[in-house]
């Protein structure tokens, strides 16, 4: 990294213990927020493609009717280990820890976040727990077979190792508990002079909706998970039915965390789709405002969705309807981002870079996933879509197709300015066709086969499924060519590619306003901010600084 | 390593402080405070069930009430009382410039919750010798409401009593601390936060008597 004309985060860093020779010591001891961001972002991706190779197992086994390469046993273990890895170990750390740890600190002008120890830890103990949901797949009858959803009573009576799954989830969701502390306090004490909550850009918007979630609602899914684990160790019996315990209310404490974890998930992802939108329409953002605010308004309604998750639970009628109609209302700020970023789109002359691709992509697939949550959010209808492929299109087209879609179009806005430099934009356009094409003819049909009547987490089908599994095989097989395309594109481009300079994009918030990648504790001077965050005149930035630390100046 | 506060100025020409990370009273106040919620969402969550099972049976837990021991649960209730107030006043102490006399007040405080820890072994040993502990016989043949109610008890107790262990280990440190003079009379943000993480489990305990000891 010694091609750049000044020393970035690479070459410097803060560490706990004082002085390491040793390179990864120097890492994984750092606690300067850039590098914990990376350590996050490799053990994160790492593990998505591990369950990405578990769901393309899952594939093969379903692309014919019948047994074909693996039991209904391992099936049940193979989806629950794909669920607890892609929800604890990748969705809920992802924007937050990797991007968020990244970026919050850049965007708001500040030199780190508030407890960059505390930050530190908070890797430490997701990798612990990462080591902990994995050592369990080699203890005892092997991983857990419950669905990453645990459900009582079937999860205190199974032979398997669920012990073990529901501690380590118990220890992300602390890892995750300390990144939302240290959000939520770097947000209220580090910002820049002048800049009030209304001149924050959008993604640290999303990001302090997001770590509310985070302090909010874990602990009552993680006490939730000690419960089951009492239960099984000591026999408490709270959700067990023989003892007198009632297993309904363990999903209602479960969903109480897990449906807002799911805006948890999406906020900061909206908060990536706002950045990228007035950088390449080269206008201020419509509605400033209402995306800020929609932002925390899902946060405060989504708590109090969970039970459209428990319509066929037997709750009572009067709560089901309640919930239904609390369920449509969070599609209202939603729609209201919606609007507001195609309204920011309207008359603007778009650069269709790789990132904004992504971003608009992402409109057509979420919006798709958006619309049908509302199907399954009506009581009646959702009585017949329970539990069925319906149901699994539907929170793939908004979690994959959503967040996820939204963090690579995050990797590619933000990869000169972590990287300091360019990827092949042909290779990354093609890579996002690939993969858009592979994800509507994976998830698609299944909305069918839903819709006909195919069960969710059934290792086998009944012959008139089988040409939506087809199609679904096919499409998995396209989908994961271009995530692997995708991958090789980014890692030539931080390897060979050409130098971005500070704002490649003439984008206006802060992190653009410091080399590319970013030099430990950030900024050298820190700038009074007494303007909005998009700022456009004619298709260019209004505020130009260089806010760069100048070697000598400052001995950091 | 006590540098001048950083300050930029605006158009005005009024002076800015910038907050600085490493050293930031208020963000390490709110912070701990944003640990307090989670531990309340934790013990919400405990009151939750509870309640859902006092709902469902009311008498059993009324019942079942009536045989734990109030005294027992009394003079803890009376001893946590008192260790709040000489953790908070080992603060004032701290505050008012006397290093000696805050860490005794923090020994007091560590006597008192080892007090309090003694006589929960006794009535926990009490009642696990009547064979009433979770998952026992005994106790599954005294019915589903006296299952819940001892299994609240119980785990309810038990952890606010890891609460207790922890505040203790914490406070140890609080005294490590002050004696490798890190805490300070200027810089006491720990011992402050050790106070209110110890106010907090107090509280907890002052909704975990009534709830338990005094419903019958």
């Amino acid at each position: 990294m010694n091609t750049f004309s000044h020393t970035s985060f690479y070459d410097k860093t803060h560490t706990v213990f004082g002085h390491h020779n040793s390179k990864i010591l120097q890492w994984i001891f750092s606690i300067d927020h850039k590098r914990i961001s990376l350590l996050y972002l490799f053990v994160m991706m790492g593990f998505f493609l591990v369950a990405v190779c578990l769901a393309l197992s899952m594939r093969l086994e379903l692309f014919s009717p019948g047994q074909d390469i693996m039991s209904p046993e391992r099936y049940n273990q193979v989806f629950t280990l794909h669920g607890v890895i892609m929800i604890f170990l990748f969705i809920v750390p992802g924007i937050p820890a990797a991007l968020g740890n990244f970026l919050l600190p850049l965007q708001i002008g500040a030199r780190d976040v508030s407890f960059p120890r505390l930050n530190l830890l908070s890797w430490w103990v997701y990798v612990a727990g990462a080591l902990l949901a994995i050592s369990s797949l080699f203890v005892g009858d092997g991983f857990a077979d419950t669905g990453w959803t645990f459900y009582a009573p079937y999860s205190i009576k199974t032979g398997t190792n669920v012990v073990w799954a529901l501690g380590a989830a118990f220890i992300l969701g602390l890892a995750s508990i300390l990144t939302g502390i240290n959000f939520v306090v770097t947000i209220h004490r580090l910002r820049a002079p002048g800049m009030t909550f209304f001149k924050m850009p959008l993604f640290v918007w999303g990001l302090y909706s997001t770590a509310w979630i985070q302090i909010l609602a874990t602990p009552i899914v993680g006490i939730s998970l000690v419960m089951v684990i009492f239960e099984r160790v000591f026999g408490v019996g709270f959700f067990d039915p023989t003892k007198g315990g009632d297993p309904v209310l363990f999903e209602h404490m479960f969903w109480i965390y897990s449906h807002p974890a799911v805006y948890l998930m999406i906020l900061p992802a909206f908060g990536i789709a706002s950045e990228i939108i007035p950088t390449f329409c080269r206008k201020p953002i419509f509605g400033y405002h209402s995306i800020a605010v929609s932002s925390a308004m899902i946060a405060g309604i989504g708590y109090l969705v969970w039970g459209h998750h428990m319509f066929t639970s037997g709750i009572s009628e009067t709560i089901k309807l309640i919930f239904s109609v609390l369920t449509f209302f969070v599609a209202i700020p939603t729609g209201v981002k919606f609007f507001d970023w195609i309204a920011t789109m309207y008359k603007a002359s778009i650069e269709f870079k790789a990132p904004m691709i992504w971003a608009v992509g992402t409109f057509v697939t979420f919006i798709i996933g958006g619309l049908t949550g509302l199907i399954l959010g009506t009581v009646g209808v959702d009585v017949y879509f329970h539990d069925t492929y319906f149901v699994v299109a539907h929170f793939h087209y908004t979690m994959l197709g959503g967040v996820a879609f939204l963090m690579f179009a995050g990797f590619h806005y933000w990869f000169p300015k972590i990287t300091g430099r360019m990827y092949s934009e042909k290779h990354a356009k093609y890579a996002f066709f690939t993969v858009f094409v592979g994800f509507n003819l994976l998830w698609f049909p299944m909305f069918l086969a839903g819709a006909f009547g195919m069960p969710r987490r059934y290792f086998d089908y009944l012959p008139e499924f089988e040409i939506y599994h087809k199609f679904s095989g096919i499409g998995a097989l396209i989908f994961a060519t271009g995530i692997i395309y995708m991958l090789i594109t980014l890692y030539r481009g931080w390897r060979y590619g050409e130098l971005a300079g500070p704002n490649p994009w003439n984008a206006t918030t802060l992190e653009w306003q410091i080399p590319s990648p970013p030099q430990l504790e950030n900024f050298g001077t820190i700038p009074y901010v007494d303007f909005q965050p998009y700022e456009y005149i004619n298709g260019e930035p209004v505020h130009k600084m260089d806010l760069g630390v100048k070697e000598g100046n400052k001995d950091a | 390593m006590h540098n001048q506060p950083e300050i930029i100025y605006d158009k005005q020409g009024n002076a800015h402080v910038i907050v600085d990370y490493n050293d930031d009273y208020i963000g390490a106040k709110l912070g701990f405070w944003l640990f307090l919620f989670t531990e309340m969402m934790i013990f919400g969550s405990m009151f939750l069930i509870y309640a859902f099972y006092m709902f469902q049976f009311s008498d059993t837990f009324v019942q079942y009430s009536a045989t734990l021991n109030v005294k027992m649960g009394g003079t803890n209730t009376f001893i946590l009382l008192v260790s709040a107030l000489t953790m908070g006043l080992s603060l004032v102490r701290l505050r008012q410039g006397n290093v000696e006399g805050a860490k005794k007040f923090i020994w007091a405080t560590i006597v008192l919750a080892l007090i309090f820890l003694s006589i929960k072994y006794f009535e926990w040993s009490a009642e696990i010798h009547h064979g009433i502990y979770p998952g026992s016989p005994t106790l599954k043949s005294m019915g589903d409401g006296a299952v819940m109610f001892f299994g609240l008890y119980f785990v309810i107790t038990g952890l606010h009593g890891i609460h207790i262990i922890l505040g203790i280990g914490a406070m140890i440190w609080v005294l490590g601390l002050v004696r490798k003079g890190k805490i300070t009379p200027t810089k006491f943000v720990v011992l402050e936060n050790t106070a209110l993480y110890w106010d907090l489990v107090h509280l907890v305990w002052v909704f975990v008597f009534p709830l338990f000891y005094l419903i019958h």
